[in-house]
């Protein structure tokens, strides 16, 4: 690629008291792609996000964001971002719609009530649009919370573990949304504690492993770096999310309308594969 | 960025304003107690107590009560600053292109327009208790202005407690010592019925020289010296509350 990379990551350090972080942290975000940042828990995957998302200042090294440095010129930064955090940025007690009109306000944006009714159409939410946030589910609130990344259409979005605590159904929906938002050109770094999403998702994929990145390339890259394949015959068992999704239906239609009746306006999607 | 402070602190202060209004509770346990303690002091150990004054006991009480409701209601800015802080709209606001102070004054000022009804509310029943005052518009307006930067001063320590605070019970625990301040001064009985010691403290702390100077317009006689040696404090303690909030928040966002 010759573009720009939307985010450049050279040296990163960070450390709490005495314990360091991140080590040394190196990798490019190629504009308009997904970018897993792989890890475990306490890998330091958050506090790269908050680093980029200008939350917190790193001890050395450099990070730019859409061309801009997030140290010398943060303010810059934020208008070309938007962050989804680990937990739900939602606030409890506005109405769905009253947080998308927040969020359109405070990014300046005219027709703040238009974006927002948008919005809710667009995540299914428009039934409980009304309702408080503190009455939503999980994936509504998950669904909720991106909605409110998306206002202003900002270049690059920073998801931290955004299907943690979901069901399987609203994390293919979030899965969706991701892939959505890179055939627009968005960029996404996501963090991810799970195989399989990185794996579903990005076009790149980096191992945050002990504060310094200890594998960056693609799928088919990262795969070469295992022994060869093997042939091997094992009996193929559904896995039990196999089972659960045939079960209730993959569109999530069928078992969550006991407590969740919003969730039924879920329009059918297509099949994730 | 700066261009947007009024633009974004006007929104954000709709928006608490909103938590407000869904849940006036906060306005109702907010003025409970100093009602209560009206109630107590004229109708059950007031008529044991002897002000010096010839004004009803329940006008020398009001001004000491509206301080404790202030104080009591600032609890819950604190509160509310803490769990933004938990939730993570904290952080949504500051990763996004906004005037960064903006989130901390719409705090302050649903502070004070909430603290404004909450007083209101005690006035109200004071009235009815049978408070009475022949102040004048102009003379309601320097007891508010008083009352603003009491609110004002006591807002941005409650904004320190919200900052800094580990536990919901920590973030509110601070107003304490600011509801027990106006007992040990000239709100409920006169200084010189104190010993030497508990007198000397009470003169000299804020809270006298503020009621004492409310007390007066109210009754429409001079306020003398007391109303600068108020100011005074109001100003020092709001520049202090102030200055360390805001350093706080500079260690919170950096």
């Amino acid at each position: 690629m010759t573009a720009q990379p939307a985010v450049q990551v050279k040296g990163i350090r960070k450390s709490f008291k005495d314990v360091d972080v991140l080590c040394g942290v190196d990798f490019d975000v190629e504009a308009g792609s997904i970018f897993a940042l792989l890890g475990s828990n306490g890998a330091g995957k958050t506090t790269l996000v908050r680093i980029l998302s200008t939350l917190l200042k790193a001890d050395a090294g450099t990070a730019t964001v859409h061309g801009v440095d997030v140290a010398a010129n943060p303010g810059k930064v934020r208008e070309s971002i938007s962050l989804t955090g680990q937990f739900a940025a939602v606030d409890d007690v506005l109405t769905g719609r009253e947080n998308l009109v927040l969020v359109a306000k405070l990014r300046h944006l005219k027709n703040a009530g238009a974006i927002a009714d948008d919005l809710l159409a667009r995540f299914s939410l428009t039934d409980a649009g009304d309702r408080k946030a503190s009455t939503y589910s999980g994936g509504m609130r998950r669904r909720l919370d991106i909605a409110m990344s998306l206002i202003g259409n900002p270049p690059i979005i920073f998801l931290d573990e955004p299907t943690t605590g979901l069901d399987p159904q609203a994390r293919i929906e979030v899965w969706q949304t991701m892939k959505k938002l890179a055939d627009q050109g968005t960029t996404v770094l996501l963090t991810t504690l799970h195989l399989d999403e990185a794996e579903q998702l990005a076009h790149r994929i980096a191992i945050l492993h002990k504060g310094t990145i200890i594998q960056n390339g693609t799928l088919a890259e990262l795969k070469q770096v295992l022994p060869a394949a093997r042939v091997e015959f094992v009996e193929k068992q559904s896995s039990l999310e196999d089972v659960f999704l045939a079960l209730v239906g993959e569109t999530g239609e069928a078992g969550t309308t006991a407590d969740d009746p919003a969730d039924s306006n879920v329009p059918a999607r297509n099949e994730m594969q | 960025m700066t261009t947007h402070v009024l633009g974004d602190t006007s929104v954000l202060t709709g928006r608490s304003l909103r938590h407000i209004l869904r849940s006036p509770d906060t306005i109702i346990t907010t003025v409970v107690t100093p009602v209560a303690l009206l109630l107590l002091f004229v109708y059950v150990l007031g008529g044991a107590i002897h002000t010096g004054s010839s004004q009803s006991y329940v006008n020398y009480l009001l001004p000491g009560i509206l301080l404790i409701t202030i104080a009591s209601g600032v609890a819950y800015t604190a509160y509310r600053l803490f769990l933004d802080l938990q939730g993570g709209i904290f952080e949504r606001f500051q990763s996004m292109p906004i005037a960064r102070s903006s989130v901390l004054w719409a705090h302050v000022l649903t502070s004070v327009t909430a603290n404004l009804v909450s007083v209101a509310v005690v006035i109200g029943v004071a009235l009815i208790m049978g408070f009475r005052t022949g102040a004048s518009i102009a003379v309601w307006l320097a007891v508010a202005g008083m009352l603003i930067l009491f609110t004002l001063a006591v807002t941005w320590l409650a904004v320190i407690a919200g900052l800094s605070a580990k536990t919901v019970d920590g973030a509110s625990a601070f107003s304490y010592p600011l509801i027990f301040l106006p007992f040990i001064s000239s709100a409920f009985v006169p200084t010189s019925s104190m010993p030497g010691p508990v007198a000397w403290f009470a003169e000299n702390q804020p809270v006298t020289s503020i009621v004492n100077t409310i007390r007066a317009l109210f009754a429409q006689q001079a306020v003398g010296s007391e109303v600068w040696i108020a100011l005074a404090w109001l100003v020092s303690l709001l520049a202090v509350a102030y200055a360390f909030a805001i350093a706080t928040y500079g260690r919170k966002v950096s």
